[in-house]
C-alpha cells in the first residue's frame, strides 16, 4: 500500500475512535460506539500489516494476545475492574519501551534514518520515559488495587528530593542519549532504568483513597505513552488515538480531583491518610450519642415511606450487597415507594465504578442518579438509606475548617429520616468522625451490608 | 509550502487538534460511563499494536523483532481485552423492558 493510502486509512481509522468515544455520551448509543472502536482498530491493523513481512509470527502474537485479552475480558469480576485497567496502563506502557527499544536497534525498519537524527532521539526519549513510568506506576497501583499490597501510603523523609534528584539524572541521561554522535546504549539503558523506578517510587506514596485519581492519570501516561512513540516514528494514528486517550484520562483525574476537593499536585505527591495534618481534628472529649436500630424498625420506616434514596458506596461491593440491594429496590418499588440511587464521583474506586456495579445487578439506570441530579432532592426525600458509605455524606465538608472542607458532598443529612448501615463507628478514609451519624434523625444499623439489606428484605 | 514544513510540525499540528478533539468529546460521556470510558480508551491505547507490528515486522530476524512480537502480544492483549470487557459492561447498561419497570 503507498504511503498516501496508509495515511488515509489511518484518517478513517481515527474517526471511528472519535466515533467509539462521542458513543459514551448516553448508554443507548455507547455499544454502538464500542463496535465503532473495534472497527477503528481492524482498519488500523490491517493497513499496517501491508507494511510488514513478518506476518505469521505477527498474527501468531495477535492471536495469543487476543486469546489472553478476551478470556480475563470474560472471567473479571466487575469489583475488580480498577485492578483490570490498570493492568492493561503497565501493557501499554511496557509495549512502548520495547517499541522504542526496537526503533533504536533497528531504526530503518521505521522509515528514520541509520543514523538518528536529534529530533527523533528527543521524540525516542519522551516516548520511552513515560512509557516506562506507566508501566512501573501501574503495576504499583495493580498490587495495591487487587491488595497484593497495602494501601496505605508508603513515606519517607527526603522522598521528593530523591525523586527530584533522579529524575534530573534521568534528564542527563537523556541529554547524553541525545548529543552523543552514535547510538548511545548506556545512556538509553540508563534512562530507561531510571524511569522505571521513578514510576515506583511517583505511585508508592499515594494512598488507597486517591486511587480513583492514580488510575485517571495513569490512564492518561497511558495514551501520552502511545502518541509519544508515534512522534518518535513519525506515525499520525498513534499521535491521534493517543492523544484521545491522553486527554481522556486527563479529564477524568480532574474530575476525580475535583469531587475529593484534592489538588492535583498534592495528589500527586502523595501521603493523604498518613500525614498529621488531617488526622488532627482535636476530639472534643465529649461523648457522642447516636441512636442505633434494628433491620425490621428500618424496614417499617423505608415502606411507610413515599421516597427513597439510596447512597451506596464502596463498602457495599466489598460486600457483594448489589443483588440483595436490587431486591431491596425492587420490594419499595411494588410498595409505592419512590426509590432512588445517589451516585458520588467517587463512590466505588474509579471514576463511574459504582455506576457499573449497580448495572450488574440489573438496577434500570434511570434510577440510578449523579450527585448535581439529586442533592436539591435530599430535602424533601422521606429516608436515605446510607450504605458502606462515609465521607461522601459527612457534613463536615461544609464546615470551613474542616479537612474536608469545600469537598462536593452528597446532602445526606437534609432528609427526614438517615439510616446507615455500617459494621461500626469507625472513620472513613479521611480518617474524620462524620457528624451525620450522631443525628438525632439518624438511625445506625450495625452490621454487613449484604446481611442487613437482607434483613429488610425480608422484614418488608 | 507543505514541502517545505518539518514533518516534526506537521506531527505537532495533528497532535494539538487531537487533544483538543479529544478534551471535547470525552467532557460529553455521561458520568455513569466513565468506567466503560476507561476500558474503552485502554483498548484505544492499545493501538500501539501498530507501532509493535512495525517493530516486528522486518524479514531479517534479530533480537529487535523479538522485542518487537512481545510488544504485539501486550499490545493485543489491551485491544481484545479492553473492547471485549467494555462491550460486557455496557451490556449490563441495556433498557429492561420485560419487567415494565424502566
Amino acid at each position: 500500500m503507498s504511503a498516501n493510502m496508509v495515511a488515509l486509512a489511518y484518517l478513517v481509522a481515527s474517526v471511528f475512535f472519535i466515533l467509539a468515544l462521542k458513543g459514551l455520551s448516553s448508554p443507548e448509543s455507547a455499544r454502538r460506539g464500542n463496535l465503532f472502536g473495534m472497527v477503528g482498530m481492524a482498519i488500523a491493523v490491517a493497513t499496517t500489516l501491508t507494511l510488514t513481512q513478518n506476518w505469521p509470527l505477527i498474527l501468531g502474537c495477535i492471536a495469543v494476545g487476543g486469546i489472553i485479552g478476551a478470556l480475563v475480558a470474560q472471567r473479571v469480576q466487575m469489583t475488580a475492574m480498577p485492578e483490570l485497567v490498570a493492568f492493561m496502563h503497565s501493557l501499554v506502557g511496557l509495549a512502548a519501551v520495547f517499541i522504542a527499544v526496537a526503533a533504536v536497534n533497528n531504526p530503518v525498519s521505521f522509515g528514520l534514518p541509520e543514523i538518528l537524527p536529534g529530533g527523533s532521539k528527543l521524540e525516542l526519549f519522551l516516548g520511552t520515559f513515560i512509557g516506562a513510568m506507566t508501566w512501573s506506576g501501574s503495576v504499583i497501583a495493580f498490587l495495591k488495587l487487587s491488595g497484593r499490597m497495602s494501601g496505605t501510603p508508603i513515606v519517607f523523609s527526603g522522598q521528593h528530593m530523591i525523586n527530584l534528584l533522579l529524575a534530573i539524572m534521568m534528564i542527563g541521561f537523556g541529554l547524553w542519549f541525545f548529543f552523543s554522535e552514535t547510538t548511545n546504549w548506556n545512556a538509553f539503558i540508563a534512562m530507561t532504568a531510571i524511569a522505571f523506578i521513578l514510576g515506583f517510587l511517583i505511585i508508592v506514596p499515594i494512598g488507597g483513597a486517591d486511587m480513583p485519581v492514580v488510575i485517571s492519570m495513569l490512564n492518561s501516561y497511558s495514551g501520552w505513552a502511545a502518541a509519544g512513540i508515534g512522534f518518535s516514528l513519525g506515525n499520525p494514528m498513534l499521535i491521534i488515538a493517543g492523544s484521545l486517550v491522553g486527554s481522556s484520562g486527563a479529564i477524568l483525574s480532574y474530575i476525580m480531583c475535583k469531587a475529593m476537593n484534592r489538588p492535583f499536585l498534592s495528589v500527586i505527591l502523595g501521603g493523604f491518610g498518613s500525614d498529621g495534618g488531617t488526622a488532627a481534628v482535636a476530639d472534643d472529649g465529649v461523648q457522642k450519642t447516636y441512636r442505633s436500630g434494628s433491620a425490621e424498625d428500618a424496614a417499617f420506616l423505608m415502606g411507610n415511606a413515599d421516597s427513597v434514596i439510596i447512597v451506596p458506596g464502596y463498602g457495599l461491593a466489598v460486600a457483594r450487597a448489589q443483588h440483595a440491594v436490587k431486591e431491596l429496590a425492587e420490594k419499595l418499588h411494588e410498595k409505592g415507594v419512590n426509590v432512588r440511587f445517589a451516585i458520588h464521583p467517587v463512590a466505588g474506586r474509579m471514576p463511574g465504578h459504582m455506576n457499573v456495579l449497580l448495572a450488574e445487578a440489573e438496577i434500570p439506570y434511570e434510577q440510578v442518579l449523579e450527585m448535581d441530579e439529586i442533592n436539591s432532592d435530599f430535602s424533601n426525600t422521606d429516608v436515605v438509606l446510607v450504605l458502606g458509605a462515609n465521607d461522601v455524606v459527612n457534613p463536615a465538608a461544609n464546615v470551613p475548617g474542616s479537612p474536608i472542607y469545600g469537598m462536593p458532598i452528597l446532602d445526606a443529612h437534609k432528609a427526614r429520616t438517615v439510616m446507615v448501615v455500617k459494621r461500626s463507628m469507625a472513620v472513613g478514609y479521611a480518617g474524620l468522625d462524620n457528624d451525620l451519624f450522631y443525628m438525632d434523625k439518624t438511625m445506625m444499623i450495625f452490621g454487613d451490608a449484604k446481611k442487613v439489606v437482607e434483613h429488610l428484605v425480608k422484614a418488608l | 509550502m507543505i514541502g517545505e514544513i518539518d514533518p516534526f510540525i506537521i506531527n505537532l499540528t495533528v497532535f494539538v487538534l487531537a487533544v483538543f478533539v479529544g478534551y471535547h468529546v470525552v467532557w460529553n460521556v455521561t458520568p455513569a460511563l466513565h468506567t466503560p470510558l476507561m476500558s474503552v480508551t485502554n483498548a484505544i491505547s492499545g493501538i500501539i499494536l501498530v507501532g509493535a507490528m512495525l517493530a516486528a515486522g522486518p524479514a531479517e530476524t534479530d533480537w529487535g523483532v523479538w522485542l518487537g512480537a512481545v510488544a504485539v502480544t501486550l499490545a493485543s492483549i489491551n485491544v481484545f481485552g479492553g473492547f471485549l470487557v467494555s462491550q460486557r459492561m455496557l451490556e449490563m447498561f441495556k433498557k429492561k423492558d420485560k419487567k415494565g419497570n424502566a
